[in-house]
Parts: C-alpha cells; sequence; structure tokens
C-alpha cells in the first residue's frame, strides 16, 4: 500500500482514475469482469495502465466466480468490475455464493448518471437494493469525494472479520467528475470492529475440558482456512499435542492434511462413517471456524446427543444459531488456536492413553470403508475416476475446484486433500456452474500450477462460455467432467423421494464435448473404458491449454454414504446397505419436504 | 445403522421443534444515520423471518450523524438472541441494546416506552360530549376541531393508547395515526 501521496499536487482526478488507484492502492493485480455503457470510463483508465491486469470473462457470473476461485487460492480480495443493470443483477449469483462461503469479494458496478438514477433509465436497476441481502455491506457512491475512502473500506470490510462480498456501485457522472484522492486510512469506521482475540477464560475453560475429554472430536471448518495458512500450522500442531480424532466440513478440507493419521474424512450427509458417528458418541465437540450447517448436522433433535460443545467463530450470530455451544469464543480461529495450543502445552499433561479406546472404537468404524464402490473394468466408476486423477496429480501443484452435485461429492470424498486454499467449492449456494470459472480465477492466480474443475455434465453447460475466457487468457485450465448424462444428485434425490419418477433430470441432448473443446480452441479428450483412464489423465496434463475431459462414467453410480434428510448421524444409509428397496424407503413423509 | 429399521424422526431444518415461549422485547439500535441503513434492519427482518410489533427512527445525535432505532419485537429467547446478533453485524450499526434485559439488570420492572397517536373522531351531540369527556379522562389534548369533529392527540404506553381508541371506536373513530413506541431505560446511564 502506498502512503503519503494524499497531500500531494497530484491527489486530483477523475473518479475513474481515482478507481483503479484505489485498486492498486489495495494490493489489486487482477480484476475480472464485462464491460458495458455504465463502466466506460473505468474501462478507459484499466486501458492506459498496466499495474491492474483485466480478465474478461463472457458473464458476469463468471467474472464473479473466477474472482472467488481467485481469493480462496490466494487468500487475497478477489475484484469483479461489471457495469449497471444485467451487469449488476448477473453478479448476484456469485455475491450470494460468496457470501455463504465467506469468500472475501469486491464487487465494482457502474450505475447509470445519478441524474437519472430512479427514471428507469437504460440498463438501470436498483443496485445497492438488489445486492443489499447478498452482501456483507455495499454503497452506492454520490460524491467522487468520497469514491477513494468509499473504496478502500470496501476492501476492509470484505476482508476483515467474517470475510465477504461487498459492492460498490458507482453512477457514470462520478466517474467523470473530478475529485480528492485519498490513500488507504487504518481508520475504519467506528461502527465495525470485528473481535479477533478470544475470551482467554472462555479459552481455558475449553482447553480443561479438551484435556479431561474421553471421547473427543475437531469439527473445523473453512473459517480456519479464511483465518490463514498460520491457522491452518496451528490446527495441525493442536491435534499433534492432543491426539484428537479430526473431521472437517467441505469448505474446511485441506487445513488438516487428508494423509494425517487423525483425519477422519469429511463430516455431513455425504461424509464418513468414521466422522459422523465420531461427531455422534463425541463426549466433547470442538468446533472451529464451521456453523452447524444443516447438510452437517443432519436432524438437529439427535445431532450429538451427549457431547459438550466448544464453539469457536469470528461471527457471533453463528453461535448458538442451530446448535447450543456450552463453551462459546468468539475471535480469530488463528488468534484462539494460537492460545489453545499455548495452554495447552502449559497446563496439561499429555496422556494420549485416555482416549485409546475412543480411537479403537473409530477404528472399527474406519473398517467399515464407508467410501467403498463396486469397482468395474467394464466402466468407468466416477469414484475412481477421482482417485485416478488423485493418483496421477498429487505429486504436483494441483488445485481443484467443482461444481454442484454428485461429481462434487465424489471428488470431497476421494481426493486427498493435503494443503489449504487447494479446494474450491460452492458449498453454502451449491451454485452448479462454479467450477469452470472458479478455475479460471485460481489459474490466474497461479499461472504454473495444475488447475483442475471436477465437472459434472450439467453443472458445467451452465457456465461453459467461460472456456472462451480461459483461451484468450491462457489459462490452461483442465475440465474433468465426470459425465453420465444426467443430473446424478437430482437424480439420486428422486430416486430417494419420488419413486424413481426421473423428471427432466436426464439431458437428452448433450453437446459432443470433444469438439466443444476444440470449437472453443482449446482440447478434447473422451475417455470410456477403465484401462484407458490413466494415459488420458496424463494427457490431459500435459496439454498446455485449456482441456475438456469427456470421463464417460457409470450412468446410474449414486453418491455413498448418505444421511438421509430428516435423519441423525447414527443412521447413515452405507453403500453396501444401500438397495434400491433401501433407497426407495429412506425418506419418511416428513423428510420429504427438506432439500 | 440400517436405516430401514428407524422410526420416522423429524427434519433436518427443525431448530429442534422450539417449545420455548414467545416473549416481547423492545430493542434499541445505534446506527450509523447513511442511506439504506433502515433498509438493512428491515430487510433482516423480513429476510429470516422475525416479527417487528413497532419500529421508529430518527436521528438523535446529529454531529456524529446517529440515528436510534427503536424496535419492538416477538419471539423465542433463542430467536431473540439471534435477532440482536445479526443486527450487531450490519456494518453501520454501533450498538444494540435489548431494554428489557438492561432493565431487569437494574432490578426494574420493564424500560419506560411511549408512544404518541393522533385520533381523528367525528360526532354530534351525546357522543361528541362523551369523546371530549373521556379524552380528558385519558389526558388528551384536543388539537384540532370544528364542530363536527376532534383530533386528539394523545401520548402514553402502548397499552393505554390501544385503550383509547377502543373506547372513541363506537364515538365515531374516523382514523388514527400512531408514531410507535420510543423507548429508554430509567436511571442515569445511556444506552
Amino acid at each position: 500500500m502506498s502512503n503519503g501521496m494524499a497531500d500531494g499536487d497530484d491527489n486530483q482526478m477523475t473518479g475513474a482514475e481515482i478507481v483503479v488507484r484505489a485498486l492498486r492502492d489495495n494490493g489489486v493485480e487482477h480484476v475480472f469482469g464485462y464491460p458495458g455503457g455504465a463502466v466506460l470510463p473505468i474501462y478507459d483508465e484499466l486501458f492506459q495502465q498496466e499495474e491492474v491486469e483485466h480478465i474478461l470473462v463472457r458473464h458476469e457470473q463468471g467474472a464473479g466466480h473466477a474472482a472467488e476461485g481467485y481469493a480462496r487460492s490466494t487468500g487475497k480480495t478477489g475484484v469483479m468490475l461489471v457495469t449497471s443493470g444485467p451487469g449488476a443483477t448477473n453478479a448476484v449469483t456469485p455475491l450470494q455464493d460468496a457470501l455463504m462461503d465467506s469468500i472475501p469479494l469486491v464487487c465494482i458496478t457502474g450505475q447509470v448518471p445519478t441524474t437519472l438514477i430512479g427514471s428507469d433509465a437504460f440498463q438501470e436497476c436498483d443496485t445497492v437494493g438488489i445486492t443489499r441481502p447478498c452482501t456483507k455491506h455495499n454503497w452506492l457512491v454520490k460524491d467522487v469525494n468520497e469514491l477513494a475512502a468509499t473504496i478502500h473500506e470496501a476492501f476492509h470490510v470484505a476482508s476483515t472479520g467474517r470475510p465477504g462480498p461487498v459492492v460498490v456501485d458507482i453512477p457514470k457522472d462520478i466517474q467523470f467528475a473530478t475529485g480528492t484522492y485519498v490513500s488507504p486510512q487504518t481508520a475504519p469506521r467506528t461502527s465495525y470492529q470485528p473481535k479477533m482475540q478470544g475470551d482467554l477464560e472462555r479459552i481455558k475453560e475449553a482447553v480443561k475440558l479438551m484435556a479431561g475429554a474421553k471421547r473427543p472430536v475437531l469439527y473445523t471448518g473453512g473459517g480456519v482456512i479464511n483465518s490463514g495458512t498460520e491457522a491452518c500450522h496451528l490446527l495441525r500442531e493442536l491435534v499433534e499435542l492432543t491426539g484428537f480424532p479430526i473431521t472437517s466440513t467441505l469448505m474446511g478440507l485441506g487445513a488438516y492434511p487428508a494423509s494425517g493419521d487423525n483425519w477422519l474424512g469429511m463430516l455431513g450427509m455425504h461424509g464418513s462413517y468414521e466422522a459422523n458417528l465420531a461427531m455422534h458418541g463425541c463426549d466433547v465437540m470442538v468446533c472451529l471456524g464451521a456453523r452447524f450447517d444443516d447438510r452437517i448436522t443432519g436432524r438437529l433433535d439427535a445431532f450429538s446427543p451427549n457431547s459438550r460443545k466448544i464453539h469457536v467463530d469470528i461471527d457471533p450470530s453463528s453461535i448458538n444459531k442451530n446448535v447450543r455451544a456450552d463453551i462459546p469464543i468468539i475471535g480469530d480461529i488463528g488468534r484462539v488456536l494460537e492460545d489453545m495450543v499455548r495452554l495447552w502445552r502449559a497446563t496439561v499433561k499429555a496422556d494420549k492413553k485416555a482416549i485409546a479406546p475412543w480411537w479403537k472404537e473409530i477404528d472399527s468404524w474406519r473398517a467399515r470403508d464407508s467410501f467403498a464402490y463396486r469397482p468395474s473394468d467394464d466402466v468407468i466408476m466416477p469414484q475412481y475416476a477421482v482417485q485416478r486423477l488423485h493418483a496421477l496429480t498429487k505429486d504436483r501443484d494441483v488445485y481443484i475446484t467443482t461444481e454442484v452435485g454428485q461429481h462434487q461429492m465424489w471428488a470431497a470424498q476421494h481426493f486427498g486433500f493435503e494443503e489449504p486454499n487447494r479446494w474450491m467449492t460452492s458449498g453454502g449456494l451449491g451454485t452448479m456452474g462454479y467450477g469452470l470459472p472458479a478455475a479460471l480465477g485460481v489459474q490466474i492466480a497461479h499461472p504454473d500450477a495444475l488447475v483442475i474443475d471436477i465437472a459434472g455434465d450439467a453443472s458445467v453447460l451452465m457456465t461453459i462460455q467461460e472456456m472462451s475466457a480461459a483461451v484468450q487468457h491462457n489459462a490452461p485450465i483442465k475440465i474433468f467432467i465426470l459425465n453420465n448424462q444426467y443430473m446424478g444428485m437430482v437424480r439420486q434425490w428422486q430416486q430417494l423421494l419420488h419413486g424413481n419418477r426421473l423428471s427432466h433430470s436426464y439431458t437428452e441432448a448433450l453437446p459432443d464435448f470433444v469438439k466443444l473443446a476444440e470449437a472453443y480452441g482449446g482440447h478434447g479428450i473422451r475417455c470410456e473404458k477403465p484401462g484407458d483412464l490413466d494415459d488420458a489423465i496424463n494427457e490431459m496434463i500435459e496439454v498446455k491449454k485449456p482441456v475438456i475431459f469427456d470421463c464417460r462414467v457409470a450412468n446410474l453410480a449414486n453418491c455413498f454414504p448418505m444421511i438421509p434428510s430428516g435423519k441423525a448421524h447414527n443412521e447413515m444409509l452405507l453403500p453396501d446397505e444401500a438397495t434400491d428397496e433401501v433407497v426407495a424407503t429412506a425418506i419418511d413423509a416428513k423428510g420429504r419436504e427438506l432439500v | 445403522m440400517n436405516a430401514q429399521h428407524l422410526q420416522p424422526t423429524g427434519s433436518a431444518y427443525f431448530i429442534s421443534k422450539e417449545t420455548e415461549f414467545m416473549e416481547s422485547r423492545t430493542l434499541s439500535v445505534l446506527v450509523d444515520n447513511e442511506p439504506g441503513v433502515l433498509a438493512r434492519v428491515i430487510g433482516l427482518f423480513s429476510g429470516r423471518g422475525y416479527n417487528i410489533d413497532s419500529l421508529t427512527v430518527s436521528e438523535t445525535e446529529h454531529e456524529k450523524h446517529l440515528s436510534r432505532i427503536t424496535i419492538a419485537t416477538r419471539g423465542t429467547p433463542h430467536v431473540l438472541e439471534q435477532i440482536r446478533h445479526q443486527l450487531e453485524r450490519i456494518v453501520p450499526v454501533h450498538r444494540v441494546v435489548d431494554l428489557s434485559v438492561v432493565a431487569k439488570e437494574r432490578g426494574q420492572d420493564r424500560a419506560l416506552e411511549r408512544e404518541l397517536a393522533l385520533v381523528k373522531v367525528q360526532g354530534k351531540g351525546e357522543d361528541r360530549v362523551e369523546a371530549l369527556r373521556l379524552a380528558d379522562a385519558f389526558r388528551a389534548s384536543v388539537i384540532d376541531a370544528n364542530t363536527e369533529h376532534f383530533i386528539f392527540e394523545i401520548t402514553g404506553r402502548v397499552s393505554k393508547i390501544e385503550q383509547f381508541i377502543a373506547i372513541m371506536k363506537p364515538l365515531g373513530l374516523v382514523e388514527v395515526c400512531r408514531t410507535g413506541v420510543a423507548a429508554m431505560n430509567r436511571g442515569a446511564e445511556g444506552m
């Protein structure tokens, strides 16, 4: 960040110049966007400089997800730039996505000139009104002299506390007007003061409870990753010190390595048997940066009935929202973990034997091998495809994004993540079409890395146009489609809930993905036999341009294990028990109302 | 662990069947007086399905651009806790004080609450005399009148206003305008 320029002679400039200068001063190197009438002055400024690189997408939704992928894989704030009206409304999906997954995102929108606001002008919409519920905060800038400070504040709000998306709406006349630029100040508004340091007495209490636990479990989430790499190191240290088993939400994968001894796998609706039973049977649950989402808890009144719960979160409204915490600690995960680790070292005599019987029990659950599937020599099982993908890429600098559905769950189950910020997926909102543009964003941030979007054939078509953006920007992303010709998760639910009536979940006229890749100027690969898979994956890795990999997998494979809606953690449906009859009756009338 | 042997259960979305009782609370919310701040607060209530019984807002500290929003709401203790935390999350919100809780902490029955209402009554003869007599009993003052109507101004607790309006109904009530509740705690300390 530059400083001291604020009072120089060069602080008078147009609003558009202020925008670009403010981006630079907030450390922005890449902006994802799409031009239009109401942002042309900003685009004109971008044209005349080289510090901030603009990545042209093909749809504003793509810009948002690309910025999310960029943010998630770097720990920095993602930036998107779109025009008024449809530009802004197209940005709504990624904004809500970033809100639910706590991704720092600054979205700059053009707006019609202030004199026309409210007149139903061409490409006018009430952007701050529309985006108010899907942002952490938003601003309409009506005075060019407030523009710089507003953008700085936007970056501050997006990236601090519980991170999230913000919108700065800038009318076109403000972009043309001349005003004063001020540098980023470290004087945030008084009403916004996220609490970082956890209450030490509470942390002491928590450590004491943990030290006495016989059946403990660590349940971690995306908050650990948001807190930063230091928090992930501390988490690993805490696991090492305590010997506790650890599970994580979808968003938290990679904070603790999948190859670690204490790893139980992901928990929740499609989580592992051992993770869910450990949650159900524990006596002390330590929740770090997770929010007891309904995909995690299953039936709430039967959720982990005999445990005392420690809940650490930076957002006070997450605490006691779904599940009552016995020891709530509000603060940044990294800071709280620092205190926890220090206190544990100072006060607890390490006796991992006390939890040996608990581990024995967990090992018996592990032996059930709940992610198992029936292998096949004739067709590629989707789980097998993910396993091979992992095996052939794990020694590389690899980043994985996904779309939403069965393939996403298989990726989470079978691709072992060793490091944080390597796994980009749409958790809270469940946005089909997230993965391809997110991969673009990741690749822009890490040009030499191997970036793979594990996709489904239905999801990928929602944002397939960003292939064109990937080709334009030489982003050699790999779109690995587990193609079963169905909206697999929709079909799975129709089998579970609706008497196997597969209403509109079969895609009759899928494109030829190989030709499609070639049409975009990328490279297409199709693979139909398990025996050909390794060679095909290696080919994909070697090609230095965007690849669409059409991996034809078993059409009717379903995603297990599963906690059916309205059931508890200890009522999992395991793959070897999931006969057609069981699947058809697994969810009762009450559970059917749920999603 | 075979799912087919299980009894029908509740729902994944149940917040364990709220068995707690609904309580009424009055919240004071100190906010930056900037465009959209009221929409943020109201949007929070509608978006998350919370109740608003009454809402009043006005700038209270002009130099600091601070407004004070008073919200009367209802909910279970669990929901009320969520409302407070969700309000605190809004960026321009400085403080949220549950006046009812503060009153209890200070050993008081409840916070001071006042509302103002304008009540228009039309009538002749006996009804008109009766309306005026009752207004006097309620310490309502006449702020406009001709030979066929009165407009009364009445201030007091919500229950008093409601009682007054109910009494005026058969005497020719035409229309009512109410301000909503203004509230603060007793004692020397501020919010």
